[in-house]
């Protein structure tokens, strides 16, 4: 392992270092539109598929909802996660950034912030359109939360194995068979938290997902911050 | 190459015969269950491959962390050869809970909290597997499968908190569990001294299995300096 340095850096190198790496994934995205666009025609796809195999009846559709909509989060954040971890690792950008003289940490933190951004992209272009197509309103403030808050959970674990996946001889197939094991608690948590606000249920019943979110958010945050110099040391 | 080492060829006459006494007693001493009659033996061994393959989980998690600590490829193989043998526990665990579970829920298979995070675990376990098998290069191969256990060991308390909170029917054998598990029994001393034996068995059986499968990992370990040597 590489010794840390002992040069002092005023701590607000390392935002800046965070939301440089964020504004260059932010700034190529806009230019190319490749990661987004894959991402949001294939989660529409992914819906469009839900409805001719499980024919979302009107009945059925605010105890649906919640599942279709993470599952088609949770696909299309796979492609978006490999595909934003391959672009450094192909064009070798991945080692200049770990040449950069900043704590590694951050390289990670600013992956995973765009990642998010892209993440959340998607939730807001696709929530409107299914509202649309299947006459639910899907707009509540406590579903945007439990989106955030799951989101996160998601691309912090999946960031930190997409970087691990992409150094391996079977990568794109690799990310999402390491990744949806050990995301179940978020899944699982998101859907019943979704599904409690559309259904309007009482706070109380809703609180103990909203927990396993914030906690899983928080844990895998700290784990992802230690492991992260493992798995791009070279 | 090393010989076998003698402590373990005692330990593996030591399994044999405790498995035999372990079964003895499963079916000679420990009395009829009133309501389930001989479909309640399988909980002996039931419990004590689940235990194993908890033991299994424990030691990969530990091993996991010690070569992140450590960078010794010792550990690596210590960490592959536990995810190995609880990964086939856990599976002969979750196959004879559903040989059981027929007849008494009616059902192989309930989302039961323990029962959804053994199959999830066995998930974690087999993504492991590939994982290490698309890497070639083995430092690299023994950093990202620890840290891949690190991040299993982690999810899965929560994910079994997670499921928890979903009412569970699986019986809770030992300590507090929901008093709603159907096909729970109450224990006579005979079946508790039963499962402990088998338990302490299972262990013996562990530790065995992992003392072989770590000299097999050194030996492979040998074998593929000696290639690296031909091929130079």
């Amino acid at each position: 392992m590489q010794k840390k340095s002992n040069i002092y850096r005023p701590p607000s190198t390392y935002l800046k270092a965070i939301g440089a790496i964020v504004w260059k994934d932010l700034a190529s995205e806009l230019r190319s539109r490749e990661l987004i666009s894959a991402m949001l025609v294939f989660a529409l796809l992914v819906i469009l598929i839900f409805n001719f195999a499980i024919e979302l009846q009107p009945n059925l559709r605010s105890t649906i909802t919640p599942g279709v909509l993470w599952v088609t989060f949770a696909f299309a954040g796979t492609l978006g996660l490999n595909r934003s971890m391959a672009v450094e690792k192909d064009r070798g950008c991945l080692d200049g950034l770990l040449l950069a003289p900043v704590d590694r940490s951050a390289i990670y933190f600013g992956k995973a912030l765009s990642n998010l951004a892209f993440m959340l992209i998607v939730a807001i272009v696709v929530l409107p359109i299914y509202s649309v197509l299947y006459n639910i309103n899907v707009f509540n403030p406590g579903l945007l939360l439990v989106i955030f808050l799951g989101s996160t959970g998601y691309v912090v674990v999946g960031t930190l194995l997409s970087s691990m996946a992409v150094q391996t001889r079977t990568r794109d197939v690799l990310l999402p068979v390491l990744l949806f094991p050990v995301i179940v608690p978020v899944l699982l948590a998101a859907v019943k938290a979704s599904s409690g606000f559309l259904q309007n249920l009482s706070m109380s019943e809703i609180w103990p997902w909203l927990n396993i979110l914030i906690a899983y958010d928080v844990i895998f945050t700290a784990v992802a911050y230690m492991v992260f110099d493992f798995v791009v040391e070279e | 190459m090393k010989p076998q080492p003698k402590a373990l060829t005692i330990l593996t006459v030591l399994s044999a015969v405790l498995f035999l006494g372990a079964l003895g007693m499963v079916f000679l001493y420990a009395p009829l269950e009133e309501v389930m009659n001989y479909v309640q033996k399988i909980f002996y061994f039931h419990i004590s491959n689940a235990w194993v393959g908890m033991l299994g989980f424990i030691v990969a998690a530990v091993a996991g962390v010690m070569y992140l600590v450590k960078k010794d490829m010792k550990w690596d193989i210590v960490e592959l050869a536990a995810v190995e043998i609880s990964l086939v526990f856990f599976l002969i665990a979750i196959v004879s809970g559903s040989i059981w579970a027929k007849p008494s829920w009616g059902t192989y298979w309930t989302w039961d909290a323990r029962l959804t995070t053994a199959a999830i675990l066995e998930m974690i376990y087999l993504a492991y597997l590939l994982l290490r098998q698309g890497i070639e290069d083995p430092e690299r191969r023994a950093r990202f499968s620890a840290v891949y256990t690190l991040i299993g060991a982690v999810s899965v308390p929560v994910t079994f908190l997670s499921i928890r909170i979903w009412q569970t029917i699986h019986p809770a054998v030992i300590g507090a569990g929901s008093s709603s598990g159907q096909g729970s029994f109450g224990m006579t001393p005979e079946m508790l001294t039963t499962m402990f034996f088998c338990l302490a068995t299972f262990s013996v059986l562990f530790i065995t299995l992992l003392w072989y499968r770590i000299r097999l990992g050194h030996l492979a370990e040998q074998v593929d300096q000696l290639k690296f040597r031909i091929m130079q």
